[in-house]
């Protein structure tokens, strides 16, 4: 038997992938939607969820109140997943999304963790030195603005839900959804225009 | 339970100098204290599930905390919020 860690990772999928069929935990049907509904996952997702709620005071309420069924009102599937609660940036907060422990990320509404959320550096940072931290992302908040970390770091997953930019009165939900990013709903951006 | 704007110490407990574990409270808040902003809901216990071990059903809770004090050097974010399991938490 060669070592694990230098077993192919390909191999080490198929033979999972194998054990979970075999010992009847999953069907190859069941595995094939998993990677279906995770591959549906993008920052797309969250920015639709956010361009809602600034149009729809009712769909911001039922976010803020319940992150999971708002997402599934937007037919993003959630089921077994853990449950997802979003953070409202106000004029007196920002928030900012870390988990100090590993990676931990609402991979539902907003895709796969980026690369820098996953690193040592970020992680450290964003507890000990956020705004020097936003200041590389070039993200200034006004003098006075809270800055409130959020440090995921067991069985919920978290958004932000940023403020809606100046100069979008009128817009469409669709409009408003094509300037969110994934960087605003983590807290390390703000939406702009342009 | 713990209600909401309760003051909570987080135990100051190194359960990794024991042994195999899995622990999902930072070490940075461990000893500290916070305020309980609200109840979340409750969830198997990660540390037996990780070792798929029985898992007691446990409240978790976000917990704020003033980080300043954890460190006095840097430009500390002005509140940090974390998720803290009850068995953590003891009235401060």
């Amino acid at each position: 038997m060669s070592n694990i860690l230098e077993t192919p990772s390909d191999r080490l999928l198929e033979a999972v992938r194998s054990l979970l069929t075999a010992k009847g935990h999953m069907t190859t049907e069941d595995i094939a939607e998993r990677i279906r509904i995770t591959d549906g996952g993008s920052p797309a997702q969250g920015a639709r969820m956010v361009a809602r709620a600034w149009t729809d005071p009712d769909y911001k309420a039922l976010m803020l109140r319940d992150g999971t069924m708002a997402a599934e009102a937007m037919a993003i599937p959630m089921r077994g997943l853990p449950p997802l609660g979003v953070l409202e940036d106000t004029d007196e907060v920002h928030n900012l999304v870390v988990c100090t422990l590993c990676s931990c990320y609402p991979r539902a509404v907003l895709g796969y963790p980026p690369f820098w959320f996953k690193s040592a550096a970020y992680r450290a940072r964003a507890v000990r030195d956020p705004r020097g931290l936003l200041g590389e992302w070039g993200t200034v908040l006004p003098d006075g603005m809270k800055l409130r970390v959020v440090d995921s770091t067991a069985d919920y997953r978290w958004m932000v839900l940023p403020r809606r930019p100046t100069g979008t009165e009128g817009w469409s939900a669709e409009q408003l959804a094509a300037i969110v990013r994934e960087g605003d709903m983590i807290g390390v951006t703000l939406p702009a225009i342009g | 339970m713990f209600a909401p704007g309760t003051q909570v110490r987080v135990k100051n407990d190194w359960p990794e100098l024991r042994g195999p574990c899995h622990i999902r409270t930072p070490h940075y808040v461990r000893g500290e204290t916070g305020v309980v902003v609200r109840h979340l809901g409750d969830f198997p216990n990660p540390e037996d599930l990780a070792f798929a071990r029985p898992a007691a059903v446990r409240p978790l809770y976000h917990v704020r905390f003033d980080p300043k004090p954890f460190w006095p050097e840097g430009a500390a974010p002005d509140e940090l919020v974390i998720e803290i399991f009850d068995h953590w938490l003891e009235a401060a």
